[in-house]
C-alpha cells in the first residue's frame, strides 16, 4: 500500500510510540508535523535536532519525533534547553511549549530567554486553556470565556503573546493557526532558521475542555472559527481602525537580526584567553 | 603544592574546576555568591562557560540540560535558592542526570538570617523533593576539605548518574585558612560511562550489572528520550508495574550498593569513649575542641564521630561508634536533624541533642555543658536555654 506521509515516516517513533495520547481531533498533532516537515525540508540531520518540551498536552510531542527529545518539568523548557545550548552550540534546539507553560508557570524563563537572545526555537501551541488538567484558565483564556476555574466568564485579560516576545526583545516572532497548515509550515521553517530566539505562535484550540465549556464542541466548528477570526498581517494594516481585539493576526511580526547570546559567549571565552570547544559534531560513524 | 590562604568558597569553587566542571548556571545569594563570580571568571579561561539565570529554578533546569549535553555541571545558592531547586533535583534523579548542587546554609526558615550560619537544611536535602528517592549529600569542614568533597561529589555524580548535593555552612563557606591544595592527576577523577554499542541497542535507562547505565550526550548520534515521568529502559513514559518496579529497584540499588564508598566519616579515640560526639560541617570544629577540653579538664572519655557523608546516613559508622559509649551527643546548627537519624539507630533515651538555630554557631562550651548534664537530666529538645540552665 501506498503510504502517504509525504516522507516524514521516519522522522516518528512509529513502533514504540503510537497511538499517540491526544484527543481525537487534537490541533496539536498539527503542529509536530509542521516541525517534522520544517526539519525535513531544511535537511537537517535528525542526530542535530533537539525537541524540548514541560508539561501538558503540548509536552507530550517530543516523545512520539525521533530526535534527541527531552520532556522537562512544567514551565522549565526553555531554562532546561538553555543549557543544552551552551552546551551543544551546534544543536538546532526546538522547545515545545503550551499557553500555560510558556507564560503562567515559564513566564520568566520566557521573557529572559527573548531578552538574552538565545538561539532557540520556541514554539508555543495556544489552545487558551490548560488541556492536560482539565480546562482550567490559561494566561491567553479570552476575557469573559468560560473554563473549569471560571465558571460564570474569565475576568482577567490575555496575554498577547507576540507583543509579549517583542517587548522581550525576541527578533523573530510570527503567529499563525493550525487550520492555516502551509502558513506553519513557512513561519515554521523561518523561525527554526532564525539564528536567534526565535518564537512561533501557533494557535490551536481545545475542543475536549474549552470547546465544551463555550458551546464549540467538534474540533471542526473550532477549526472554522481559526478560519472565520483570522487574518493576516498585510490586510490587518490596511484596516483603518485596527483588526478587532479577538482577531487572530497572522504572519511575520518581527524578523530583525541581533547579536545571539552563543556567539557573544564566545568573544567572552576569547577575552578570558580560554580556547573554543570543539564545535563539530562527534557522531560515532559506522555503526549504522 | 603552594600554600595560600583560601575561602571555602573558593576551594569549593577550585574543587569543580579541578574535577572538570566546565558549566555552571546560578543567581547570586548570600553567602554563596563568591562561587558564581569565580565561576564566571574562571570558566571561560577553560573554554567552560556561565550563565546568570533568571532564577535558581532556571539555574538547575540549566545545569541539567549542559549536563545532557556532555558536560560537568554545578549551581551554587542557600536556603532560599535550594528551596526552589527542589523539583528539578527531583528530575535530575528521575532522569539520572549527573550534576552538582553547592548549599551553603544560611539561617532559616524562609529569608531567616541571611548572613548567619546554620545547617538546617539536613533534612530538606534527604526529603526536599517530592516522592521517595535517594541521594547523595555531602558535608566538609574545613577549606581543603571543601575542596576535596565538591570534587568527590562530582565523581559520585558521574560514576552513579546523580545530583550530588553539598552542604557547606556560611562560617565553612566565608572562612580563611591555609591550605596546600593537593595536584588533581587525571586518576582522581571519575567521567560517567559512555555507551558502547550501537544507537539502536542503547539502553540510555537499561539494567547493567553496575546498576549504572552509561549516558550518551545529545548530538552525538543516539537519538533517545528523557522524561520526569517513570520511565522503561529507552526513556519511554510506562504505567507498567513490570517496568516501573525494575526501575524504582534499581535506582536504589545503584546507591545503596555502594554505600561503602559513598559513605564517608573520621573518627576520634571512639574506641573506649564513654561519650561519643557526633557532628559535621563547621559544628564539627567545636565538637573536636570540646573534645579536647573535655579530656584535659575533666578526664573524661569522650569520642567523636565526624560525619562527612550524611546522605546515604553512614548508619553502620554511628552503630558500630556508639555501641561501647554510655551516651551519644549530636551537635549541630539545627534544633535536631541528624540527631533524629541517631536516635533511630542508638535509641532515644541514649542521645541528648546540642543544637540551635539562632544563627550563632554551636560553641565548644555549650557542648561541654550539654554533656555535664546527667543521664536523668537528658531531653528530647535541648534547646540553647534548657541546655544553660541543666549546666
Ligand atoms: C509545578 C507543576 N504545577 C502544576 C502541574 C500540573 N499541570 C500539568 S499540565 C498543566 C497545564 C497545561 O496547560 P498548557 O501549558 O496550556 O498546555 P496544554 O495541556 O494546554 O497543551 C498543569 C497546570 C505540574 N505538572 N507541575
Ligand atoms: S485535552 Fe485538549 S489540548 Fe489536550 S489533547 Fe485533548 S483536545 Fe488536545
Amino acid at each position: 500500500m501506498q503510504r502517504h506521509d509525504q516522507g516524514t515516516y521516519e522522522y516518528l517513533r512509529h513502533h514504540k510510540r503510537f497511538p499517540h495520547l491526544w484527543c481525537a481531533g487534537c490541533g496539536i498533532g498539527i503542529v509536530m508535523g509542521s516541525i517534522v516537515r520544517s526539519v525535513q525540508n531544511l535537511e537537517l540531520n535528525q542526530d542535530d535536532v533537539a525537541i524540548i518540551s514541560g508539561i501538558g498536552c503540548t509536552g507530550r510531542m517530543p516523545v512520539y519525533m525521533d530526535f534527541n527529545t527531552m520532556h522537562t518539568t512544567h514551565g522549565r523548557a526553555l531554562a532546561f534547553a538553555t543549557g543544552l545550548k551552551l552546551a551543544r552550540p551546534e544543536m538546532e534546539i526546538i522547545v515545545v511549549m503550551g499557553d500555560g507553560d510558556a507564560l503562567a508557570i515559564g513566564g520568566n524563563h520566557f521573557i529572559h530567554a527573548a531578552r538574552r537572545n538565545i538561539d532557540l526555537t520556541a514554539v508555543i501551541v495556544n489552545n487558551n486553556i490548560y488541556g492536560m488538567t482539565g480546562g482550567q484558565s490559561s494566561p491567553t483564556t479570552p476575557l469573559d470565556a468560560r473554563s473549569a476555574t471560571a465558571p460564570y466568564g474569565h475576568i482577567e485579560p490575555p496575554f498577547p503573546i507576540t507583543d509579549l516576545a517583542m517587548a522581550a526583545g525576541a527578533p523573530f516572532v510570527a503567529r499563525s493557526t493550525v487550520y492555516h497548515v502551509t502558513e506553519l509550515d513557512k513561519l515554521m521553517e523561518q523561525a527554526v532558521r532564525k539564528k536567534g530566539f526565535a518564537v512561533l505562535e501557533a494557535v490551536s484550540y481545545c475542543h475536549t475542555t474549552f470547546g465544551r465549556a463555550n458551546d464549540l464542541k467538534s474540533p471542526v466548528a473550532m477549526m472554522r472559527l481559526l478560519k472565520d477570526k483570522s487574518i493576516p498581517l498585510q490586510a490587518a494594516a490596511r484596516l483603518e481602525e485596527g483588526p478587532d481585539p479577538d482577531q487572530i493576526v497572522r504572519g511575520v511580526f518581527r524578523d530583525d537580526d541581533r547579536p545571539e547570546y552563543t556567539e557573544l559567549y564566545d568573544k567572552v571565552i576569547e577575552k578570558a584567553h580560554g580556547t573554543l570547544p570543539p564545535r563539530k559534531r562527534k557522531v560515532r560513524r559506522g555503526w549504522v | 603544592m603552594t600554600v595560600q590562604l583560601l575561602q571555602g568558597n573558593r576551594a569549593c569553587a577550585l574543587g569543580a574546576l579541578a574535577a572538570g566542571c566546565r558549566f555552571f548556571a546560578g543567581y547570586p545569594i548570600t553567602p554563596s555568591s563568591e562561587i558564581a563570580e569565580i565561576m564566571a571568571r574562571e570558566l571561560p579561561k577553560l573554554g567552560g562557560k556561565f550563565i546568570q539565570m533568571e532564577d535558581e529554578i532556571a539555574s538547575i533546569a540549566a545545569i541539567i540540560g549542559a549536563s545532557v549535553g556532555g558536560l560537568k555541571v554545578m549551581t551554587a545558592t542557600s536556603g532560599p535558592g535550594f528551596s526552589l531547586m527542589q523539583e528539578n533535583i527531583g528530575y535530575a534523579v528521575v532522569a539520572e542526570v549527573p550534576c552538582v548542587v553547592i548549599n551553603v546554609m544560611r539561617g532559616g526558615p524562609s529569608t531567616g538570617l541571611p548572613t548567619s550560619p546554620a545547617q538546617g537544611d539536613v533534612m530538606q536535602a534527604r526529603w526536599g523533593t517530592h516522592g521517595d528517592h535517594p541521594i547523595i549529600a555531602l558535608a566538609p569542614a574545613t577549606v581543603l576539605e571543601t575542596f576535596e568533597l565538591t570534587l568527590a561529589a562530582f565523581n559520585f555524580a558521574e560514576k552513579f548518574r546523580t545530583p550530588v548535593l553539598v552542604l557547606m555552612d556560611e562560617i565553612v563557606g566565608h572562612m580563611r585558612e591555609k591550605v596546600a591544595l593537593p595536584e588533581v592527576g587525571v586518576s582522581q577523577i571519575v567521567n560517567r560511562e559512555m555507551p558502547t554499542v550501537p544507537p539502536e541497542w542503547y539502553e540510555p535507562f537499561g539494567n547493567p550489572p553496575s546498576d549504572v547505565p552509561p549516558l550518551a550526550p545529545f548530538g552525538e548520534g543516539y537519538r533517545y528520550h528523557i522524561t520526569g515521568l517513570l520511565h522503561d529502559v529507552r526513556g519511554f513514559p510506562t504505567s507498567r508495574l513490570d517496568e516501573i518496579q525494575p526501575w524504582i529497584d534499581r535506582v536504589f540499588r545503584k546507591i545503596d550498593n555502594n554505600r561503602d564508598e559513598i559513605c564517608m566519616w573520621d573518627e576520634d579515640g571512639i574506641d573506649d569513649a564513654r561519650v561519643l560526639l557526633v557532628a559535621y560541617g563547621s559544628t564539627a570544629r567545636s565538637a573536636r575542641q570540646a573534645l579536647k577540653l573535655a579530656r584535659a579538664r575533666y578526664g573524661r572519655k569522650v569520642g567523636l564521630l565526624r560525619l562527612k557523608t550524611l546522605w546515604p546516613f553512614p548508619e553502620e559508622a554511628v552503630e558500630r561508634a556508639a555501641e561501647n559509649a554510655q551516651r551519644v551527643v549530636v551537635a549541630e546548627m539545627n534544633l535536631g536533624q541528624i540527631a533524629l537519624e541517631v536516635e533511630r539507630l542508638v535509641g532515644r533515651s541514649k542521645v541528648l541533642r546540642v543544637g540551635r538555630a539562632d544563627g550563632q554557631m554551636v560553641t565548644p562550651e555549650q557542648i561541654l555543658d550539654a554533656m555535664r548534664a546527667s543521664p536523668e537530666q537528658f531531653t528530647r529538645r535541648a534547646t540553647p536555654a534548657r541546655v544553660q540552665r541543666e549546666g
